[in-house]
């Protein structure tokens, strides 16, 4: 990937910016999504609840479920494929996927090494828990990051830890003197052009996301009011009640995330939430996956 | 000078920053109430699907669309330019229509299409053009002017106060094209 290219895999961040990214598994519920106002989809076999529910070795989805998705929809598609596991990125790029996800909620396929995203035309999200993780994966070639959050639980507290783990560490290293930087990218472990970016910005590099658990048009505008630049949902619209009338409350709190009376219209009436479950009750930690 | 930059969806904070630069004041448009004292509009990129949508839902739709048949400047970018289109190739869900154009959606394919050239539009030279995901112009009334062409394809017009554009301007460092907006805006308030 030249210099251009990465910024125009950036650039494609920044117009997604605002939005709300769907997960999807069928054309039909790609189209709910986009007539909903989702700004992207997420094209996978299974959500992460059912990923968890089923157990197993997850990987990246059939590539013919995924082109289904490409000819129902006009927005952005994304999809999965597993940590380190650069092959299966290059079989979506064959398929001209519009945003890789090398995410955390398939089984990793490395446990040392991330993809070296740096060889691809195509742009890719990766997940983050803090700046040391997102500034990783960006030097790797990463050109959006996401909370990692807990995916499938409908619990958003772990998205709420990491965004403001991220930002908490942003405004430290914004504070540090310049000769300080030195010392603390070796402490972060990335590199120093990378976190004098960070200190000069006061942000990222990249647009960055929330993502993992988001359930409520109130927790997705909790997240935006907390700093995201937009936010992925995932298993929190299609295992509710009404996913037609949530995803479309989801999308407006996106955009009016501090209009408390508009939120408060935005909630009523949605219908049965996803269950969720607490991260205490569950067996597999994804967020540990890939640091 | 006041320019509205709408703020439903997308990448309206680089809009927001160019003006600045320029020395403009800025207020984001999200509601029907922030309308008031506006002299020119930017509809940034962004999804077109997803900003439409939100421009009936929140009540802005008919106002915004009144104040440019009125002749309130505006200044449209890539999904912009989609939500002013009269009309859009194989695509029968218009939006605001008040641009007499027709606009093919994602005209250079997928990301993997995305790219960067310069180009002249209008009498500036050397422009740089970002297209991401981009759309391009298939047909125009006989009252619009075209401003620029890349490869054969129109990629910029101008018809009377609105200005639409395939690009992105407000993802380079080039403020020519905010400048001359600016100068629109300027001369409809004189």
């Amino acid at each position: 990937m030249n210099n251009t290219q990465y910024e125009l895999n950036k650039g494609l961040a920044q117009m997604l910016k605002g939005g709300v990214i769907m997960d999807v598994t069928t054309p039909e519920q790609a189209i709910i999504a986009q007539e909903a106002g989702a700004c992207a989809v997420m094209a996978l076999e299974r959500i992460p609840a059912d990923i968890r529910a089923a157990g197993g070795v997850s990987r990246m989805s059939d590539p013919k479920m995924i082109k289904g998705i490409q000819e129902a929809v006009s927005i952005p598609v994304m999809a999965k494929c597993r940590i380190g596991h650069f092959v299966e990125a290059q079989i979506l790029e064959a398929i001209e996927i519009d945003y890789i996800d090398e995410s955390e909620v398939l089984s990793p396929a490395d446990d040392i090494y991330h993809i070296d995203k740096t060889n691809f035309k195509v742009p890719f999200v990766c997940g983050a828990r803090d700046l040391g993780e997102a500034l990783r994966r960006i030097s790797e070639g990463a050109s959006m990051i996401r909370t990692k959050g807990e995916p499938g639980t409908g619990d958003v507290v772990q998205a709420v830890r990491h965004m403001r783990k991220m930002n908490g560490e942003i405004r430290k290293v914004c504070a540090l003197s310049k000769d300080e930087l030195f010392e603390e990218a070796k402490k972060l472990q990335v590199p120093y052009e990378l976190l004098s970016y960070v200190h000069e910005n006061g942000k990222l590099p990249v647009v960055n996301f929330a993502a993992g658990g988001v359930a409520t048009p109130a927790d997705a505008a909790l997240m935006m009011q907390l700093g995201a630049e937009g936010v992925f949902v995932g298993s929190g619209v299609f295992k509710s009640g009404n996913p037609k009338k949530r995803a479309s409350a989801i999308v407006q709190a996106v955009t009016n995330y501090k209009d408390a009376k508009l939120i408060a219209k935005l909630s009523e009436d949605l219908g049965e939430a996803m269950v969720g479950i607490n991260p205490s009750e569950i067996k597999i930690i994804m967020e540990e996956r890939g640091k | 000078m006041r320019i509205g930059v709408v703020a439903v969806q997308g990448a309206f904070l680089e809009h927001e920053k160019m003006l600045k630069e320029l020395g403009a004041d800025c207020v984001e448009i999200r509601q029907k109430k922030d309308l008031e004292g506006i002299d020119g509009f930017i509809f940034p990129g962004g999804e077109s699907t997803v900003q439409g949508k939100l421009l009936k839902e929140l009540d802005l739709f008919d106002p915004i669309q009144k104040a440019i048949f009125n002749g309130m400047p505006v200044l449209a970018t890539c999904a912009g330019l989609i939500l002013l289109a009269e009309h859009l190739e194989q695509d029968s869900t218009t939006h605001l229509q008040t641009l007499p154009v027709t606009v093919k959606r994602n005209g250079y394919g997928r990301q993997l299409g995305s790219f960067k050239a310069y180009g002249t539009v209008d009498d500036m030279k050397n422009v740089p053009l970002v297209f991401i995901r981009a759309p391009y112009i298939t047909e125009v009334k006989k009252e619009v002017k075209i401003l620029s062409y890349y490869e054969n394809r129109i990629v910029a017009v101008q018809y009377k106060n609105q200005i639409g554009l395939s690009f992105h301007p407000e993802m380079t460092k080039d403020t020519r094209i905010h400048e001359a907006f600016l100068k629109l805006v300027k001369s409809g308030k004189n």
